[in-house]
């Protein structure tokens, strides 16, 4: 397969989406959102796509897209990791639990692991404040983070994910 | 009546392991059980999550903490035989039962109470009854003056007056008008609005619905923030059993009045919680503040006039209207009325949501209530207002809690933020975190806004890795008040906020880091030199095995030291050391 090929995606899965929303004014941020969790990010053809059904631009499309920090535009890992770093997590060492993140998976905020497993993201807040320091995991938060224990959890993840 | 277990489901609940303690009662719990199972949101105890409410047959609570899925055998074998000293630990300790005893709780009256899911609950517990009353037996005028009776003001930040924005709102001239709900909750280490999103998500509806009848709006929408899934999972189901009941929708409880209320999710921009680029977020593009005049009351939402309330100011809203504006305005302080929720986080014992009076003061709120300062340390400063707001010192803890007071210190009461700091943060550190999340989230459009933040990070950068140069402070001072006169909306305008009110209480901290090259709070790093104590040390080597960088060196059972050329300041000897013999200055 050649490489254009490889990035190919069906646009056909977006149908539903702009059937309920291509005509509806001001919903170009819910057609975003839908596309990103279609996709997993906003691939560019279906910024080509949503232009030509929106009858938006696609310059008008990516200035939005790019304005909001919920739209990544490169596919990340199995694992997203929304790491908070909002001040109650920062006062409570949030820091230190980078530093584990990097130390133990070698990335930092926006990227993702050589083998595709996981993916960072650095956050605000997870409004788990009282937790802190806090991240979630594919909709699943865990808090009261220590450096020990995050390795724990990515490592058990990790396995989870080889033995699948 | 058959006893209740009643499990916490908030998010931090969730976090905690709720959803495993609830899994382990419901595996206990068959048919022929003499408990029934349900769930609750945010209690407000967050840091005693998982908790268990136990309603025995009498309908008295015993309320477990830090539950396990081990325990669900013990709670289920109290039910069973109605000895609830079988609970034994689990309970909750008196001093932590006192956290709640001593709020007042109007916004947050049904949160952890009444199952969120359930419009049924809602409704037993005097739900949709304010609604009934203002449709039937009020005129929009009337409503509008019974909230200004109550000296209800925004809790989004900004504190204005409720009843002139709806009244603004109803007297603007043409039909088509909307009503939107903030529930963008922006400031990193706030949570209010979530509980009661999570929780109560009944309470907000009929808030709105009553905002929408005062000001005559058929169209009503709640910006929820990305990062809270469950709020709108919550607000969603509760909006359609709403609608159901017939409560949303044409012909509400047979009147005249019809509205309609939809979600709509922001996508992460904190400077969408402005009301005017919250409003461009909803009409679809980037989330720019407009510049006012016009305000949204005028021309909002697709230019038709619209009003904007904070969703704990709709919280109040339907209190107010059962209880009178008289009660509501009882509470309180000359200048502010009725009650506040704040985000206790930080360094405190006891972290969660606290509502009470105006009129409290700071103290009572973090030491009295959530326990002061954990692991036996120091106060050292409470941030208040996120990144709009400031840090307040020890010496002003007696501050009252209202508008002006708050505002007096240089800080802001904010929507509720009260991260609670001890003596190992950095105040230096902290005006550097919220310049680098404003500079991040400044939109660009005003120069001094989007060019100014970025050079204030700057010199706070140089400042922290020692490399600040005398006049620097100055330096920070003009480029402040430079920013804030050059930016439109509040978010520049309120920027320099945390920078101001360091230099203001904690000059000393910077005067150290500039010309000492010294971090008083021991956090930034390379302002920091480890060493060992020669008297301590008893030459173990632990400290010399974990250092990354092989920056120790000694003989075994003779004293170790540390070389500072080839030192990262990891930090990894001291937390080695079982001695203490690592020092650091
Ligand atoms: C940068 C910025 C961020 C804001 N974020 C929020 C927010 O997250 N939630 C909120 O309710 N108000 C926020 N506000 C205040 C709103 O603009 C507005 O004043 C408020 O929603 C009005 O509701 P209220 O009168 O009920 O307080 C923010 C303001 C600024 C300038
Ligand atoms: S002050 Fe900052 S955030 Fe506000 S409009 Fe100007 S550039 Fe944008
Ligand atoms: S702080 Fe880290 S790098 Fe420095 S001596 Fe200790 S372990 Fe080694
Ligand atoms: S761990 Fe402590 S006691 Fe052991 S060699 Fe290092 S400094 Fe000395
Ligand atoms: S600051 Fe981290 S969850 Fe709120
Ligand atoms: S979510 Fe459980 S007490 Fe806050």
């Amino acid at each position: 397969m050649c490489e254009c090929q490889k990035n190919k995606v069906d646009l056909m899965l977006l149908e539903p989406t702009l059937a309920e929303y291509a005509a509806v004014k001001g919903s170009l941020i819910t057609i975003l959102q839908h596309t990103q969790e279609i996709y997993g990010y906003i691939p560019t053809d279906a910024v080509y796509h949503i232009a030509e059904r929106t009858g938006e631009t696609p310059a008008k499309i990516m200035g939005v897209a790019t304005f909001y920090s919920q739209f990544r535009f490169t596919a990340v890992g199995k694992y997203l990791i929304l790491l908070c770093k909002g001040t109650a997590c920062y006062v409570n060492g949030a820091d230190r639990i980078a530093e584990a993140i990097l130390d133990e998976l070698g990335i930092r905020d926006g990227e993702t692991t050589e083998d595709g497993l996981f993916s960072l993201s650095l956050v605000s807040c997870l409004g788990c404040c009282s937790l802190a320091p806090v991240m979630m995991i594919n909709e699943k938060t865990y808090g009261s983070l220590t450096p020990d224990k995050v390795r724990q959890i990515l490592r058990d993840l990790r396995k989870e994910a080889q033995q699948a | 009546m058959n006893a209740r277990i009643v499990v916490g489901q908030g998010s931090c609940g969730l976090a905690a392991g709720a959803a495993d303690v609830y899994s382990a009662l419901a595996q206990l719990l068959d048919a022929s059980a003499p408990a029934t199972l349900g769930i609750t949101g945010c209690i407000g105890l967050c840091y005693l999550e998982p908790i268990v409410d136990v309603y025995d047959a009498q309908g008295a609570l015993h309320r477990c903490v830090r539950v396990k899925p081990e325990d669900a055998q013990r709670i289920v074998d109290a039910v069973r035989t109605q000895d609830y000293s079988l609970l034994g630990a689990l309970l909750i300790e008196k001093e932590d039962e006192e956290f709640l005893t001593k709020q007042t709780r109007i916004a947050l009256r049904h949160c952890g109470v009444i199952d969120p899911e359930s419009i049924e609950d809602y409704i037993a517990h005097d739900g949709y009854q304010a609604l009934e009353k203002v449709l039937k037996t009020m005129t929009p005028e009337q409503v509008i003056e019974e909230i200004k009776v109550s000296g209800l003001a925004g809790r989004g930040g900004a504190g204005f007056p409720t009843w002139f924005k709806w009244n603004a709102a109803r007297s603007s001239a043409g039909e088509e008008k909307y009503l939107i709900c903030n529930a963008d909750e922006g400031d990193p280490g706030a949570f209010m609005d979530r509980a009661v999103l999570e929780s109560d998500p009944h309470n907000l509806i009929e808030g709105m619905l009553i905002a929408a009848y005062a000001m005559g709006a058929q169209e009503a929408v709640v910006y929820v923030r990305a990062e809270y899934p469950l709020a709108i999972v919550r607000l969603t189901a509760a909006i359609d059993a709403a609608r159901e009941h017939g409560y949303l929708g044409d012909h509400i409880l047979g009147t005249d009045f019809s509205c309609s209320i939809r979600i709509k999710a922001g996508a992460g921009a904190f400077v969408c919680g402005e009301e005017t680029a919250l409003i461009e977020s909803l009409e679809g593009s980037r989330g720019m503040p407009r510049l006012k005049p016009p305000f949204p009351a005028e021309s909002g939402y697709w230019q038709k006039p619209s009003n904007i309330n904070n969703v704990e100011t709709f919280a109040n809203v339907s209190w107010i209207l059962l209880n009178g504006g008289t009660a509501f305005a009882a509470m309180g302080t000359e200048n502010s009325k009725g009650t506040k929720v704040f985000a206790v986080t930080g360094k405190v014992r006891r972290g969660g949501l606290v509502e009470i009076p105006m009129g409290k003061t700071l103290r009572d709120v973090i030491f009295d209530i959530a326990g002061g300062i954990r692991d036996g340390r120091e106060f050292k400063a409470v941030q208040l207002g996120g990144p709009s707001g400031g840090c307040v010192p020890a010496a002003l803890l007696d501050t009252v809690i209202d508008y002006k007071n708050l505002s007096a210190t240089g800080a802001i009461m904010g929507s509720g933020g009260m991260v609670v700091m001890d003596d190992t943060t950095c105040m230096v550190g902290i005006a550097k975190f919220f310049l680098e999340f404003t500079t991040k989230e400044s939109c660009g459009k005003c120069v001094h806004c989007r060019i100014g933040t970025k050079r204030l990070s700057e010199i706070l950068e140089r400042i922290v890795s020692g490399n600040g140069r005398e006049g620097d402070v100055e330096l920070l001072e003009e480029l402040c008040s430079s920013v804030k006169d050059g930016a439109l909306c509040g978010l520049g305008q309120t920027a320099p906020n945390p920078i101001l009110t360091t230099i203001r209480y904690f000059r000393n901290e910077y005067d150290a880091h500039i010309r000492e090259k010294k971090c008083p709070a021991g956090q930034c790093k390379p302002l920091l030199t480890y060493a060992i104590d020669a008297e301590k040390c008893i030459g173990c080597g632990a400290c010399a095995r974990k250092c990354p960088v092989g920056a120790i060196s000694g003989e075994l059972k003779k004293p170790h030291s540390v070389d500072s050329e080839k030192c990262i300041r990891c930090g990894s000897c001291q937390s080695a050391c079982r001695f203490g013999a690592v020092q650091v200055d």
